[in-house]
């Protein structure tokens, strides 16, 4: 079915649940009279998410990997490339439909993600009430306190409202919407990065114990490194809307062979102080360019120590560098 | 003689819902060239504890009791204009967001010179060279052309930079710097730490880093105060509190924290519960509702601060009866090879 709709190669691989091809998301922004400029927040980004795996997507502020989940979930349009799902691909409106059934968010901040005019309940019902899944007002409630004790809340507040619950407490309301229609793919955009550390384990602890149990499979969205390392299988490294490496969560942190990933890695501040004195730390320079000016060629190459000619000419495309290490540099 | 000294310091803000005890009973003593590493969740009362020492805490906030002794001058009780002599002259502060503590109406060398004016008797010819003179050791490219621009025309960690300049300018004896890299991305983090640390080292003043980051303690830190509730829960080097926690709380915050170097996938162990209300301050150890360890007298009553090291000092009941602390001082170990 699959192969019909598409002329070209692409025949979707089943062991894998979510499959994304040269996805291209551009904003046009106002930059003078009459003038307005693309801003390409992903350019060109191909992976794909197996079954039940966490993959992460780490990265900079304005390096687009918020605009990827987004776009995955097709909250934007993307300007260009495919989504595939279980098989299918997603662009005709009864296929979208379904697919924002089964595919969910969480959003980072649990401050404004929850409306506070609603009650809990309210909200966690509603993508239920959207797509309909339930047959009578009793079933509705039973699925709201199902939800609400799936993720650790106290039934007895399903009529509070959202300013009444603490951060961490939020957030959970958030998973439990995130959960209500039964999903299998859900978009973690950094969920944990508003709260304290001991917050984070709790809602980290809670989203792996949800993954076992219901057999999710996610996509982490954060800056912090070793939280997205402790809960990822695989970790894709984003700058200035390009994929630079992509590899599983302990190569990636222990043999990045990226340039950038490389230098992100070193930044990490390591809480331990005698790792910490002997870390031997790559500081860039500069800053990273806006995104309306990428760099010709590589986008890292203005700050890149190892930047060639063919850096300058093209744009590196990723290519397996041992296996299931890809990376998108022209030196390695 | 310490260069700052405080000593039972209670600050707390007379909020319509009742007394918030932001700060309740802080000591300690900050010595000349050290990096002191305030670290703890939101609430805690880290920022206020800065705020405090620099007396700018906005009403209803104030200072209730206690000492703070700047070079063996009291600082509680002075008056605001006073304050003004010191701050951003003796003792200054960067901001954690770099975004909103610019001025947007007014250029980058305007902010600039304006503390140098204050402080100095330099005149506006020099006080401009001063300001090029700081924004260049920052290392801010072309800073002839940057103090003619505005906020908006700079990068996050450019600001920050431009922060830093300012709070430098006058040479402070102590700078306070309230989670300074926690709007910043880790590459441009990394920056402005060493940046820190650098300057910190050239012009040897102290620091006093506060943060809620494991990590940036310890890559920058001497000596580290670990704060819950406004309380002090364990104090000494770094290398004390990261290898052998012995208060409770930090033990927790340790172990919730992901470890980058471990191969296998380890479950982190959260702290069960939420912070605590500021409002309804149980009589005993403020984190004693939260400890899984908790004994009677923990809620009973809050622990002092006892020895468990050379360098170390840990208020929790749990160290008394597992028999690891004293009321002395123990003599310094020996290095572990």
């Amino acid at each position: 079915m699959a192969t019909e709709s598409t002329a070209k190669a692409f025949t979707p691989d089943p062991e894998f649940l979510l499959q994304v091809r040269n996805l291209k998301e551009y904003f046009p922004i106002t930059t003078g009279f009459m003038k307005t400029t693309m801003l390409k927040a992903v350019d060109d980004v191909s992976f794909d998410i197996r079954k039940g795996e966490t993959l992460g997507l780490v990265g900079e502020s304005g390096c687009g990997k918020t605009t990827i989940g987004r776009t995955i979930l097709q909250l934007y349009k993307p300007t260009a490339g495919e989504i595939w799902f279980k098989g299918k691909k997603i662009d005709s409106k009864e296929s979208l439909r379904e697919f924002r059934r089964q595919a969910q968010m969480v959003f980072q901040d649990p401050y404004s993600s929850l409306n506070p005019r609603m009650t809990v309940a309210d909200i966690v019902a509603e993508p239920i009430d959207v797509h309909k899944m339930y047959t009578n007002k009793k079933d509705r409630e039973a699925r709201i306190h199902e939800l609400m004790n799936l993720v650790g809340l106290n039934t007895e507040h399903a009529t509070r409202y959202a300013h009444e619950f603490s951060g961490g407490q939020r957030q959970r309301i958030g998973i439990a919407r995130a959960l209500a229609s039964q999903p299998e793919f859900i978009v973690c955009d950094e969920p944990v990065s508003a709260l304290d550390v001991s917050i984070q384990a709790q809602v980290i602890n809670m989203l792996e114990d949800l993954q076992a149990r219901l057999g999710l499979t996610y996509l982490f969205i954060a800056h912090d490194i070793s939280v997205v390392k402790h809960i990822s299988n695989r970790i894709a490294v984003m700058y200035l809307g390009h994929m630079m490496e992509l590899a599983s969560a302990n190569e990636l942190t222990k043999h990045p062979v990226h340039p950038y990933t490389v230098s992100l890695m070193s930044a990490v501040p390591i809480p331990d102080p005698k790792v910490s004195r002997r870390q031997q730390r790559i500081v860039l320079k500069g800053d990273v360019p806006s995104p309306l000016k990428v760099p010709e060629g590589c986008p890292f190459r203005p700050r890149c120590e190892r930047a060639t000619e063919a850096c300058a000419k093209t744009c590196p495309a990723m290519r397996e560098v041992a296996p299931g290490h890809f990376a998108a540099c022209h030196n390695l | 003689m310490s260069l700052l000294e405080v000593q039972d310091l209670h600050t707390s803000f007379f909020t319509s819902a009742g007394e918030v005890k932001a700060v309740n009973g802080l000591s300690f003593r900050l010595e000349k060239g050290k990096v002191l590493g305030i670290v703890g969740e939101s609430g805690s009362g880290k920022s206020v504890t800065a705020y405090s020492v620099l007396q700018i805490l906005t009403h209803p906030g104030r200072i209730v009791s206690g000492s703070i002794r700047f070079r063996d001058e009291e600082l509680v009780g002075k008056s605001d204009a006073e304050m003004r002599e010191i701050r951003g002259n003796k003792i200054s502060i960067i901001f954690q967001d770099p975004m909103t503590s610019l001025n947007p109406t007014f250029t980058i060398g305007n902010q600039l010179e304006e503390a140098i004016l204050l402080h100095t008797n330099r005149n506006k010819k020099q006080a401009e060279e001063r300001a090029v003179e700081m924004l260049k050791l920052v290392g801010i490219s072309e800073p002839e052309k940057r103090i003619r621009q505005y906020a908006y025309e700079l990068s996050g960690g450019m600001r920050q930079r431009v922060m830093i300049a300012m709070a430098l300018a006058c040479e402070p004896d102590i700078l306070i710097a309230d989670e300074p890299t926690t709007a910043l991305d880790v590459t441009i983090q990394a920056q402005i730490l060493e940046l820190i640390l650098d300057l910190q080292k050239k012009m040897g003043m102290a620091v006093i880093m506060i943060t809620h980051d494991m990590g940036v303690i310890a890559q920058i830190c001497d000596e580290v105060i670990v704060m819950y509730a406004g309380s002090v829960c364990e104090r000494g080097t770094a290398d004390a509190i990261f290898y052998h926690p012995c208060h409770e709380y930090t033990k927790g915050l340790m172990r919730s924290i992901p470890d980058m170097n471990d191969d296998e996938k380890k479950k982190l162990i959260p702290i069960a519960g939420t912070p605590i209300d500021l409002l309804h301050m149980p009589p005993g150890c403020p984190f004693a509702p939260r400890c899984d360890r908790a004994m009677k007298i923990c809620l009973q009553e809050k622990a002092k601060e006892y020895w468990v090291g050379h360098n170390h000092l840990s208020a929790c009941w749990q160290n008394i009866r597992d028999g690891i602390c004293s009321t002395e001082r123990p003599e310094e170990e020996e290095e572990e090879a």
